[in-house]
């Protein structure tokens, strides 16, 4: 069985966003930028499933910027076979990167689509599902365990309440969650090696995919501030304050 | 314009979720909801008093018990027929379903929407809420997911809406529930606690967790959350964690213990009324947003605390 994994380039998680001054968006220039935590756990399990010999290859995929490539060249370093960038200079929406995703996924007749639940740069939480309804399969969200058996994929997944387990047939698409695992870092031989693994490089036009935006930012804002008040020397006058609140 | 609001429920009792997305439906339009599930008629008679709610779709199929997206996505997609926005609390299971409807529409879902600015405009936070944007869609159709704290809720009681059954309901065959663990708790849930206590890292272990956080909750009648690095390491489970990937929440008041401040953290929670921090760092980040801070050992101040209220 093949496993695609898609992995974005994103905001590095330690960097404080800046919104630019003139409101067209985040600041991004000279800003650190790495491979989306969720999707770093996506990869990690796609090696895991492969080193238990229930899948032959991982395929990573990116939508993005030629700098995308590092993106790739980590997830290969980590442990993924071959690469594909579909590069694009402008943002492209879930929407159509679901559908350029569903293109490759039918080419390589992926089994196991791992994406990650949510990129944090746009927080859209939307990608794994939408590849799910263009392709007519299932979805197992927000995963915290998953299993492999046969022809099925059963997924224990993080919800409001608790957790969920629902069983998939394969072909089937699953978003990971934090609890997932603990990704691995690349050692350097792997660094080494990863660069000569291949890396295809495509546009979305030879996956026959419109991607014009259907959303327009207007505006980009820094949200309303919020001030610092005050320290209290101790117990006492903490639970004064708190009486204060009405909660007490 | 005419509205449909996927109503959160688990086929005995509608979710307060669910009202604070009829708020932000009737900014846009006529209100109509879908209570979709197996034996919710009840459900549906409960919907149908929301104030405001013009109509009730009511989906009773063996299939949509248990809210696969698989198989409730067809059924909202087809009642897009005489619907122009479908809106979706931005719950676990909101945000399951909601893309998925949004791909079988091809339209793009605008995720976790703060206010409606215009007929297709609205705010939305981007980079953990570093940043909001304004965006405005160009497709026919609208799917949305709301934000629960960024609306009032919606009165629950004073409306008379008419509740019409409707059939189209069937099983994709590709996915199957098999069991949940939902923890029961008299406690409040944490998206509608007035007060919560959330602990950190700082916590040591479960066992320190409970016997810190618990009893000052228990006293407060407070929602209990934590950050992620105290669910990480199995102090709590991951319904509790609070932040940028976990629960937002925007209480009257927020007390955040051993917690440091990440943006992460901050992201689910800055928005809370009253945000009070007890750390022993001084300069700890979240000081900066908290309105009351104690600068003291957790161990210490908290028991004190709790014993003195
Ligand atoms: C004002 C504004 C500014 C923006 N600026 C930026 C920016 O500077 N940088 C930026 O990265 N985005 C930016 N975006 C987001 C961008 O427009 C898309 O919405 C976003 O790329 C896709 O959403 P998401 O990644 O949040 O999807 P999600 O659905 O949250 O992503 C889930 C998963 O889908 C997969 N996935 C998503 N996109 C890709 C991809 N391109 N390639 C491979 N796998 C993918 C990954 O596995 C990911 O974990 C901006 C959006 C707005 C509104
Ligand atoms: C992709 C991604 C998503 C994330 N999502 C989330 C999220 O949704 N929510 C979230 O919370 N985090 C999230 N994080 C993690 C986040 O970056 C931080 O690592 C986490 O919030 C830190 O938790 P903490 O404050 O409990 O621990 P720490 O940062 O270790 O802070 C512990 C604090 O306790 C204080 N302390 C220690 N001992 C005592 C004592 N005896 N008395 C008083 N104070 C004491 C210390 O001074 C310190 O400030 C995410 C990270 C990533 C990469």
């Amino acid at each position: 069985m093949k496993i695609l994994v898609p992995v974005k380039r994103v905001i590095d998680y330690n960097v404080k966003p800046r919104v630019k001054a003139d409101g067209t968006g985040v600041d991004l220039a000279n800003v650190k930028m790495s491979m989306n935590p969720f999707d770093e756990i996506a990869v990690e399990e796609a090696i895991r499933i492969k080193e238990a010999g229930k899948a032959e290859e991982i395929i990573a995929v990116s939508v993005g910027p030629a700098k995308a490539q590092e993106t790739l060249r980590t997830a290969l370093a980590m442990g993924a076979d071959r690469a594909i960038l579909v590069e694009s200079d402008d943002e492209v929406e879930p929407l159509a990167v679901a559908k350029i995703l569903k293109a490759i996924a039918d080419e390589e007749q992926a089994q196991l689509i791992m994406l990650g639940k949510q990129s944090i740069s746009d927080d859209s939480n939307q990608t794994g599902q939408m590849l799910a309804a263009l392709m007519d399969r299932p979805q197992g969200t927000f995963a915290n365990t998953i299993e492999v058996d046969g022809d099925s994929v059963t997924v224990k997944r993080e919800v409001d309440g608790g957790l969920e387990t629902v069983k998939l047939s394969l072909p089937a698409i699953v978003t990971t969650d934090l609890r997932l695992n603990e990704p691995r870092y690349a050692s350097l031989p792997n660094i080494m090696k990863a660069k000569k693994k291949p890396l295809d490089t495509k546009t979305s036009g030879d996956y026959g995919v419109d991607t014009a935006p259907r959303l327009t930012t207007t505006n980009v804002a820094e949200p309303p501030v919020r001030q610092a008040g005050e320290k209290v020397e101790d117990v006492d006058a903490l639970v004064a304050k708190i009486k204060a609140l009405g909660i007490a | 314009m005419n509205t449909l609001v996927w109503v959160e429920h688990d086929n005995n009792e509608m979710k307060d979720a669910t009202l604070s997305v009829v708020t932000a439906a009737a900014k846009l339009g006529d209100v109509h909801l879908l209570v979709a599930g197996a034996g919710c008629a009840g459900v549906a008679d409960q919907a149908a008093k929301i104030a405001g709610v013009g109509k009730v779709h009511l989906a009773d199929d063996a299939a949509l018990e248990h809210a696969l997206a698989e198989n409730v996505a067809p059924l909202i997609a087809g009642l897009m027929a005489s619907h122009d926005a479908v809106l979706f609390p931005a719950t676990t299971t909101g945000k399951n379903i909601a893309p998925r409807v949004a791909a079988l529409l091809d339209v793009m879902q605008i995720s976790d929407i703060l206010s409606v600015e215009g007929g297709k405009t609205f705010t939305r936070p981007i980079y953990a809420g570093n940043a909001i944007a304004t965006v405005e869609s160009s497709d026919p159709k609208l799917v949305i997911t709301v934000r629960g704290t960024a609306f009032d809720k919606a009165a629950a009681e004073g409306g008379s809406a008419a509740v019409e059954a409707i059939g189209g309901a069937s099983d994709a065959g590709t996915s199957s529930f098999v069991s949940a663990e939902i923890a029961e708790s008299e406690r409040p849930e944490l998206t509608s606690a007035k007060v919560i206590v959330s602990g950190g890292r700082a916590l040591k272990d479960a066992e320190t967790f409970e016997a810190t956080i618990t009893p000052l909750a228990d006293k407060l009648g407070a929602g209990i959350g934590a950050s992620r690095a105290a669910v990480d390491a199995g102090y709590v489970p991951n319904d509790y964690q609070v932040g940028q990937t976990g629960k937002i929440v925007a209480p009257e008041v927020y007390i955040a213990i051993g917690i440091s401040g990440a943006i992460q953290h901050l992201a689910g929670m800055k928005d809370s009324k009253t945000i009070i921090a007890i750390n022993k760092d001084e300069d700890a980040p979240i000081f900066q947003v908290a309105d009351i801070g104690l600068v003291a050992d957790l161990f210490k101040a908290v028991p004190e605390l709790t014993e003195k209220l």
